[in-house]
């Protein structure tokens, strides 16, 4: 097993090969950081790596769930009338609100990059702050719904409709919290190669609802 | 291994603009009275946005060749899973079998349609 650490990446990867002379990485011995930090025996840095493995069980999860909704909804036309019942300007502005956060996530990994954890923290904070807005908005949303009658239990697409939204928003308040842990960090200049990571997770965050949007809250 | 060159970071808020520009699109869309343009509206606009954020945000496109290789594996799961289940799940009958739960459900929901119009 190649434990060469002085090949390791400090903070973003091998595509973003900083590494400040304080760090300067030596053995594995010498340093007390984790080894997802400190060693890349796949050319990407343990911590990416695992970053992408965790995506790809998502796309699973996501994906089987997804799919489960569309062949239903295609064998199911009376789904539309259901369909027709949830906010499609909620819905739009909660992917605004996503597709800023994620900008945000991006901007805090390039100010990573730059060995600017201050910033990257307060890009963090900000990328938190989108992750609430949206759940704020979730939650309006499905107190109007339940209002309305539609719980869980009101039929097929209702079942589907609070499973998909609500996995959904446990996995941005899954985020928001790493999120907020990792930037105490960065605002510390420490451990700054985890800002990509948790922007990554983000990002595919993002893409779900990317897909929730048009399936739930457009298609009629 | 450490000569590798600093990831380029395009113009993020371009991108940005250019995302909310396709989510418009498909809220503009979704208003259409062709059923066409509501559904590439809807969809094709999402992959497109999910592409951007893929490779721009997390820059799959730049990352080791095998990642967006993983994912794809993935995804082509996911395309196996559907095709396997999906005849089954969409059509109510067959030659020896027949799902009357589903056509009852069916049945009962779109005589409830003139109600929602």
């Amino acid at each position: 097993m190649n434990m060469d650490c002085r090949a390791a990446p400090t903070t973003t990867g091998p595509r973003t090969f900083l590494i400040r002379p304080a760090e300067k990485p030596t053995t594995m011995s010498a340093t007390a950081k984790p080894i997802a930090n400190t060693r890349s025996a796949t050319g990407i840095p343990t911590a990416r790596l695992i970053t992408w493995w965790v995506i790809a069980s998502e796309i699973v999860i996501f994906g089987g769930l997804l799919s489960a909704y569309l062949m239903h909804r295609l064998g199911h036309p009376e789904w539309a009338l259901s369909a027709d019942h949830t906010n499609t300007w909620a819905g739009a502005f909660n992917t605004f609100v996503l597709l800023t956060s994620s900008l945000a996530a991006v901007l805090a990994h390039k100010a990573a990059d730059a060995l600017d954890g201050p910033r990257a923290a307060k890009l963090l904070r900000l990328t938190v702050l989108g992750g609430f807005v949206f759940l704020m908005v979730k939650a309006f949303e499905w107190t109007t719904d339940i209002r309305e009658g539609f719980v869980l239990s009101s039929g097929g697409f209702w079942s589907y409709y609070y499973v998909l939204t609500g996995l959904h928003g446990l996995h941005v308040l899954a985020g928001m919290v790493i999120m907020l842990i990792i930037a105490a960090d960065a605002a510390k200049n420490q451990e700054l190669q985890r800002v990509e990571c948790i922007g990554l997770y983000w990002h595919f965050v993002d893409i779900v609802w990317i897909f929730l949007f048009p399936l739930l809250y457009i298609a009629r | 291994m450490t000569t590798e060159t600093h990831v380029h970071h395009p113009n993020y808020v371009k991108i940005w603009a250019i995302l909310v520009a396709l989510l418009i699109v498909s809220v503009v869309g979704s208003f259409s009275s062709i059923r066409v343009v509501i559904l590439v509206a809807a969809f094709g606009v999402a992959f497109v946005k999910a592409f951007l954020v893929a490779k721009n945000f997390m820059h799959v496109t730049v990352e080791k060749r095998w990642v967006p290789y993983l994912l794809l594996v993935m995804l082509a799961f996911i395309v196996i899973l559907f095709a396997g289940v999906a005849p089954d799940v969409m059509s109510h009958g067959g030659l020896h079998w027949s799902n009357d739960a589903a056509k009852q459900s069916v049945e009962t929901g779109m005589k409830a349609a003139p109600k929602h119009e």
